[in-house]
């Protein structure tokens, strides 16, 4: 491992106390109404008894997530201790909410902030609640497999250069794709330019518990990290973690503050207890679980390579910059050369083979493999795309590849999001300035964004990316006929 | 003392059998292994809990697995048998001389041996010199041939466990691959009589029927299986299992048989209205009581 731990990580506060308390069999006369599961015996029977006696109110035995003094306080210190960070953070509305309070708690109104356009949709819902402008960084792309990178070296000196006010600097490690650029450089320069950096690691918990995978954002000195344990770590979904690196020390409590401002005072027990067990998990045994995913992950690379029409990609394409890394686990997949778009095969491997995926784009799909993966199922997905090319393999004219669009950015989001707007019809739009997000989900990553000119190119991409199936998001008319643009 | 097995067929219905001693019990990497003496059946070979065969009836479900497809296909030489660490279907393939090659997939060697010690009779089968045993995932080993087998059995345990793999349409894709032109793929197919396994015959023939011009299934008769309806799937690239029945060719053959004949091999293909409607009946709904009994 990269740090020591200092703490015994054999400990779970907070799970021990949630047993402890269950097994004092205390009389609920408080909230969750169900009381443990028998005011609704449905809901009881399909999560389960446990599921439910667990799902408790905040005391004193249990602590309490808006001002923790004692089990989730300790909860929180372990996993402090286990990340390599100053402190840690429980979160229960998603890894959203932990970029949200990375960015209001270094940016505020006017202010500027550096990022990549390829960030998720989170990091832009932050900038609309506080004000803040984005400097965009073109994160550029692999031609061939129209993939977007991380973030080229240069170009973040450049806007740090041109932009000498910033804030921060916020960084995708890794993309989706897996895909990671230089952290430990930028968190170099943009110090040294007096920056904040901000990481969000949605898809990276397992960087912290492997030798054999990338630097993290608390091992490379960054400020602050948006942890997703529940995407590859193994809690429950919608559990995460916000992390400060050293450099943020005496910081916790006005995190906290910002922290507060947006989350509920009714955190579920059983998104937290699914924290710290798998916290303890992951301190434990990472090292072991993670090499076993690295293994899957490298056996289905070499076999998808083998086959034919389509290619796994993997370290080979690393270049020292904008793909200084990559991370093995993901398991990406070109799809685009055997003439399906990645969506197409996002949507057959569901529908025809009963695997589900994790995201398909223009020319890619996705696979996630993390703590639960079995050998069987890889040789499942692995036969069903060998199926898929003897079934359905054509060619890639006409296919388009996923380009790196631009955004031309007129006003900050917030000012376009609050301006006064009318609704046209999305291919009338061009010209006008948009007030909402367009997303194709997953990824989740914008096409359109508040305050961005609506530019032919983008209308195009939109038109195709629905026309081969994929679920288009962000607009306020739910059927994405219309699009809100400020009133000219 | 009594002693009991004990296997859960449906929610609310269980098979015992009568034991008289436990010869094998072995965790392997994939199941649990059992090989019980009992009174009535003989030697009982069970697999997680599941019963995979008895000596007493395995004759009906090997010799239909085996015999229905060499009727039909008129010159089988390679063969796939996947699955089958037991050797019984083995045992009915080697009747046939012209039969050059067989492969057999079986994802746990602990079962072949556990069969080799305990089963003879039927596991002897594996010493014969045309008979190629590799230790592999079904699915792993079909998707890297091509154009290969003149017949595949998929001899394989419930769709639950080690076997679920070996259930989908990614499967079935490969082994279309897998088979020469003209080939044939037999599998076993389910019951489809309680709802759950119901549910099950309907998935797979929903996921196998596409890919095969020629998809029939047909049915026995078996005991010691949940409720003791049984079906096999046929699927087949040319040969239509009762238009290309070669009655007279295979009574020459003079195989041995208890269970299977020609006349028979013609009736199984007539399914019971409640199976076709379960296979063809889109608006058929089957409910599903999840709820596990409590022992």
């Amino acid at each position: 491992m990269w740090h020591e731990y200092l703490m015994n990580q054999q400990k779970a506060p907070l799970y021990q106390a949630l047993k402890k308390y269950r097994d004092n069999r205390i009389v609920p006369f408080d909230v969750p109404g169900h009381k443990q599961g028998r005011g609704n015996p449905e809901l009881t029977k399909f999560l389960g008894k446990s599921c439910l006696g667990a799902d408790m109110n905040s005391s004193k035995p249990l602590d309490n997530l808006i001002h923790p003094v004692s089990v989730i306080r300790d909860a929180q210190d372990l996993a402090a201790d286990a990340f390599g960070a100053d402190s840690a953070f429980f979160m229960v509305n998603g890894t959203s909410s932990s970029v949200q309070a990375m960015v209001m708690t270094v940016v505020g109104e006017g202010d500027e902030i550096i990022m990549p356009r390829n960030v998720h949709r989170s990091a832009i819902n932050a900038l609309i609640l506080t004000g803040a402008k984005p400097i965009y960084v073109d994160p550029g792309q692999n031609e061939a497999l129209g993939i977007p990178l991380a973030m080229p070296i240069a170009k973040v000196e450049e806007a740090i250069t041109n932009h000498p006010n910033a804030k921060a600097v916020l960084v995708n490690n890794p993309t989706y794709y897996g895909v990671c650029g230089d952290l430990e450089k930028i968190v170099k320069i943009a110090h040294k330019a007096g920056m904040r950096v901000l990481v969000d690691e949605a898809h990276g918990t397992h960087f912290y518990f492997s030798e054999d995978l990338l630097p993290s954002a608390m091992e490379v000195g960054a400020d602050m990290a948006a942890v997703s344990i529940h995407k590859t770590g193994g809690s429950l979904t919608q559990s995460s973690m916000l992390l400060l690196g050293k450099s943020m020390e005496g910081w916790d409590g006005y995190v906290r503050q910002i922290i507060n401002l947006t989350q509920t005072t009714s955190a579920s027990y059983l998104l937290m207890s699914s924290l710290d067990i798998s916290r303890r998990n992951l301190a434990l045994h990472g090292e072991a679980i993670y090499s076993e995913v690295i293994r899957l992950a490298q056996y289905a690379r070499e076999e998808i390579k083998a086959l034919d029409g389509f290619y796994a990609f993997g370290e080979e394409l690393c270049d020292g910059d904008a793909f200084k890394y990559f991370d093995k686990t993901k398991l990406s997949i070109h799809t685009r050369s055997m003439g399906l778009s990645g969506i197409e095969v996002y949507d057959i491997l569901r529908d025809d083979y009963g695997i589900q995926i994790e995201f398909g784009d223009l020319g890619n799909i996705l696979a996630i493999l993390s703590v639960g993966d079995t050998e069987a199922n890889i040789e499942r997905l692995i036969a069903a795309l060998a199926d898929i090319y003897r079934t359905r393999r054509g060619s890639p004219k006409g296919l388009l590849s996923n380009e790196y669009i631009a955004p031309t950015v007129v006003m900050s989001p917030k000012e376009a999001f609050f301006a006064p707007t009318i609704s046209v019809p999305i291919e009338d739009s061009e010209g006008y300035v948009c007030s909402e997000f367009v997303m194709c989900y997953p990824p989740g990553i914008p096409i359109l964004a508040p305050g961005e000119l609506v530019t032919h190119d983008q209308l195009d991409y939109i038109r195709y990316a629905k026309e081969k199936g994929s679920s288009m998001s962000g607009t306020e008319d739910i059927t994405l006929q219309n699009l809100n643009v400020l009133a000219p | 003392m009594e002693l009991w097995f004990s296997e859960r067929q449906s929610t609310g219905v269980r098979l015992q059998i009568k034991v008289d001693r436990s010869l094998y019990t072995a965790q392997s990497k994939y199941q649990r292994i059992d090989i019980l003496q009992t009174q009535e059946f003989g030697k009982i070979l069970v697999l997680d809990g599941t019963l995979m065969l008895t000596e007493k009836d395995e004759f009906i479900y090997h010799e239909m697995m085996v015999h229905v497809p060499m009727a039909v296909h008129p010159h089988v030489r390679k063969v796939l048998l996947i699955g089958a660490g037991d050797g019984g279907a083995l045992s009915r393939l080697l009747l046939y001389p012209e039969i050059e090659h067989i492969d057999v997939v079986e994802i746990d060697k602990e079962v072949i041996e556990a069969c080799r010690t305990y089963l003879p009779n039927l596991a002897q089968s594996f010493d014969d010199s045309r008979v190629h045993v590799e230790i592999a995932d079904g699915l792993r080993f079909v998707r890297q041939k091509l154009d290969l087998y003149d017949l595949i059995l998929v001899d394989s345990t419930d769709p639950f466990g080690p076997g679920e793999g070996l259930f989908t349409r990614e499967f079935y894709g490969n082994c279309y691959n897998a088979l020469k032109e003209d080939g044939i793929l037999v599998n076993q197919h389910e019951s489809p009589f309680y709802p759950q396994d119901a549910k099950e015959v309907r998935n797979i023939y929903k996921k196998t029927r596409p890919i095969f011009p020629i998809n029939l299934l047909y049915q026995a008769h078996i005991p010691t299986y949940p409720s003791g309806h049984w079906l096999f799937g046929f699927f087949s690239k040319r040969y239509h299992p009762l238009e290309d029945l070669d009655e007279a060719g295979w009574k020459e053959k003079n195989i041995p048989t208890r269970y299977y004949n020609p006349s028979l091999h013609r009736g199984a293909f007539a399914l019971p209205t409640y199976v076709l409607d379960l296979l063809h009946n889109e608006e058929l709904e089957m409910e599903i009581d999840d709820d596990e009994d409590e022992d």
